[in-house]
């Protein structure tokens, strides 16, 4: 061999090296998706993932990543069913460097527990997921933000009592809760009867089996029972078809209240006129004015790179929630390489992240998502981190916010949430943390 | 192990099959990943069971059933709540009582099988599936009255082993798997095996040659979901480790049906055949379609087009081996003996016991 001949080798052989070694070398939080994007709730999958996605997406183009370190993903398909949430679960949970959890299902957050908790990398469960697992001290690793179901129920009874003229006026007023056959529609029946004794009103829950394209003995049951507000606890293609039912019982939709998961365009477009007046609790504005959204129309959808196919849901209820998904775990990230340094953080490290994630209505504006939503206040006990509500009503066309922003009865719902999340300890023989300084475990 | 009644060598080739994929199945824990057992080996295991169960009712004693979710939910239940309600109750125990209920309500709702046949059982097999479904719903008290319905499956432990791990769940689910496998290997060539057989084939020839043919439906139905719940106990406990009645709808009891169907009726190993196919084929389709096309569409498209793709597999495969795939293999291995016997200029080879035992006329 020619020295030349030689010289050729050593540099492919250093280029290659190189090639290999570059992307080694760069700093990297993964994301794992166990995304839906078929099946019944697809809409709701596909708005909050591309949501997420999307913002994911403008701190990678705009800023090049959290302080230099890039974000990643990738996503399994789960059919929000348990079984292949668990499969994508075992599937994604190898790559390096995940960051937290966000199934966006009840069901699969459940099979998740144990496992994160094992895996030690955080769960998050925005707006949903299991009550009790607000409680930090037994659950180190669930975050169900902004919003547990709980807190959402104590929200939209306040909010019928003020239509009533007062939590007096609640005494021997009838509710109607109409919820999903899913963990997640079941969630809230005990809080449900809690509230109707203390406020002295009849409550009765009606369950509507999934995916819920067919209500109507449950509307007419509804009809027999003459109540004065009717709460919505559905999920997908459940909340139209309840809408629409109501209007062929003859049920007023003013005087129907949505959760928040019934509160999207998704779940009322389809329902046409049946919808008109329909009130929803929600935790984020939709509505693409709010400079966040601006910058990623402009950011990402301007570079062909928007995760939504029909730039018509941009600024939608779920793509907003995405972005605001996106929002909180980007910087529970950036909170916690303010302690352990500008790299690769563990699952642990970023656990830590969640329980420092205080986003003030300041912090929240130089986000650029003043309005969107209120602000988040985590810490070590308190893992859901007092998100504040509103009440949006749709007029036909858009949403428009009908209300303040309301904090839900914390103080009413906390001991309630301990006494629950001590029992589940009890079970489990976990023992519960005492302080906030659990050792984190670092690479 | 199983002696076959028309043979009394001790070492035949199909003994040494088995034997062979024991130790390949107790020996795999050596390589494997934690994927490999908690995502592909413990469900397939825990769906095989089931389709053990359900092909002893439906492939040998002839009785369509559309309600095998169900039993699943009855095994998983019952086993959560002997487990919590009955303290010191050792696991395995557990297990055999929930089957033992599961038993008690497929022999209930077997009931309706003295009087219907054929597609009017399978509906009134239906009543099973959302019957149970709505009881485990509507009353709390079967989990444990926890407010969303969603149950934690405690820790599998045997005489104070316990089985933590993938690894462990897995060995755990492939004992219990070997262990009634076997049993029914035997059971099937037994009497009551080959009561089942002539019940399926010709009711009232049967029952003219004396076969009780009211109590061998019963006994079916019975033997069957003690399997099924069983199989619902490794699904719930070994594979989720959490329990919910939404997972265990009608869809699940048209999967295992699709499995019997896929994997050939009235053959153990087309049970276990057609669940790897129904387990894994997805998986590889929906990675491989990932790896491959990831970049350019996105999940959802992908989900779409597999789906589509294995629906399209099915109804090929059902058209060119009506029979399975547990006949494929077979006339794969006769080709494979035909060819070393032309090779050795030998006789026409033996075909398989087992294979007798199948039924005719669906070809």
């Amino acid at each position: 061999m020619s020295y030349l001949e030689h010289l050729k080798l050593a540099v492919i052989a250093s280029a290659i090296a190189v090639g290999f070694a570059l992307p080694a070398a760069a700093d990297e939080q993964y994301f794992p998706l166990q995304s839906y994007r078929v099946g019944p709730y697809a809409a709701g999958g596909t708005g909050f993932f591309g949501g997420f996605i999307d913002y994911l997406k403008l701190i990678d183009i705009r800023d090049g990543g959290i302080n230099g370190v890039k974000l990643t993903w990738s996503e399994g398909e789960t059919q929000y069913e348990v079984e292949k949430g668990v499969e994508v679960y075992e599937r994604l949970k190898n790559n390096s460097g995940v960051a937290a959890w966000n199934p966006l299902s009840v069901g699969i957050a459940y099979a998740m527990i144990d496992r994160i908790t094992q895996d030690k990398v955080p769960l998050i469960t925005v707006n949903h997921g299991r009550t009790d697992s607000t409680d930090g001290r037994v659950f180190p690793y669930v975050f169900p933000l902004l919003l547990n179901p709980y807190s959402e129920t104590s929200g939209i009874v306040n909010y019928i009592a003020g239509k009533l003229g007062g939590q007096d006026k609640l005494k021997g007023k009838k509710i109607v809760v109409l919820y999903h056959g899913s963990p997640y529609g079941k969630e809230t029946i005990p809080i449900y009867k809690l509230l109707a004794d203390k406020y002295g009103f009849e409550v009765q829950q009606i369950e509507v089996p999934h995916p819920g394209n067919e209500q109507q003995s449950q509307w007419l049951e509804i009809r027999r029972a003459k109540p004065d507000y009717v709460v919505l606890r559905g999920w997908g293609v459940m909340n139209p078809v309840a809408l629409k039912t109501a209007q062929k019982v003859g049920y007023p939709v003013d005087h129907i209240v949505g959760n928040v998961w019934s509160n999207s365009e998704e779940d009322v477009i389809p329902a046409g006129d049946a919808a008109k007046g329909y009130v929803a609790i929600t935790t984020q504005a939709s509505g693409e004015q709010y400079p966040v959204v601006q910058e990623i129309v402009k950011t990402v959808y301007g570079a062909g790179k928007g995760n939504l196919e029909d730039k018509k849901r941009i600024g939608s209820v779920y793509h907003n929630l995405g972005i605001v998904n996106g929002i909180l775990n980007v910087e529970a990230i950036r909170i916690a390489q303010g302690k352990f340094g500008h790299r690769t953080l563990t699952g642990d490290e970023v656990r830590w992240g969640f329980e420092h994630l205080q986003l003030d209505p300041k912090r929240v504006e130089e986000l650029g998502a003043k309005g969107l939503f209120h602000s988040i206040n985590v810490t070590w006990q308190n893992h859901e981190g007092d998100g504040y509500v509103t009440f949006q009503q749709w007029d036909g066309a858009k949403w428009n916010v009908v209300s303040d922003w309301i904090a839900p009865d914390w103080a009413l719902l906390r001991p309630i949430i301990e006494k629950s999340a001590a029992a589940y300890a009890a079970e489990k023989g976990i023992k519960p943390r005492t302080s906030e300084d659990a050792p984190v475990t670092t690479n | 192990m199983a002696t076959p009644v028309q043979n009394t060598r001790l070492v035949t080739p199909e003994r040494l099959g088995v034997l062979l994929l024991l130790i390949v199945a107790y020996g795999v824990p050596i390589i494997g990943t934690g994927y490999l057992f908690d995502a592909i080996l413990t469900p397939f295991l825990a769906l095989s069971l089931a389709a053990v169960g359900l092909n002893i009712l439906t492939g040998y004693a002839g009785q369509v059933s559309l309600g095998s979710a169900a039993f699943l939910a009855v095994g998983a239940f019952a086993a959560f709540n002997f487990n919590l309600r009955v303290p010191g109750l050792p696991f395995v125990v557990s297990i055999v009582l929930a089957g033992l209920t599961a038993a008690a309500i497929g022999i209930l709702f077997g009931l309706p099988s003295l009087r219907l046949r054929g597609f009017y059982l399978a509906v009134s097999t239906l009543a099973a599936q959302f019957f149970v479904q709505w009881a485990l719903t509507k009353y709390s008290w079967f989990s444990n009255d926890n407010p969303s319905g969603v149950i934690d499956a405690p820790p599998l432990k045997l005489a104070g082993f316990a089985f933590t791990g993938p690894i462990g769940r897995y060995l755990f689910s492939l004992t219990i798997v070997v262990v009634i496998t076997f049993a029914v290997t035997r059971l099937i060539r037994s009497q009551t095996g080959r009561n089942f057989i002539a019940v399926r084939d010709h009711e009232t020839a049967a029952r003219v040659i004396g076969v009780p043919v009211l109590g061998t439906k019963l006994v079916a139905f019975g033997i069957s979901s003690f399997i099924i719940g069983v199989a619902g106990v490794l699904w719930a406990f070994a594979y989720l480790r959490t329990v919910e009645t939404g997972g265990f709808n009608i869809d699940r009891s048209f999967q295992i049906l699709f499995i019997i169907i896929i994997g050939g009726m009235a053959s153990l190993r087309g049970a276990f055949l057609g669940a790897a196919f129904i387990v894994v084929f997805p998986l590889i389709l929906s990675r491989t379609g990932a790896a491959l096309f990831g970049g350019v569409f996105d999940s959802g498209v992908l989900e779409m087009s597999q789906r589509i793709g294995i629906g399209a597999l099915i109804i090929l495969f059902l058209i060119l081996e009506p029979r399975g795939l547990s006949a494929m293999v077979d006339r794969v291995w006769d080709w494979v003996r035909l060819r070393r016997a032309a090779a050795s200029g030998g006789g026409t080879p033996r075909s398989f016991s087992l294979r007798k035992l199948q039924p005719k006329g669906r070809t």
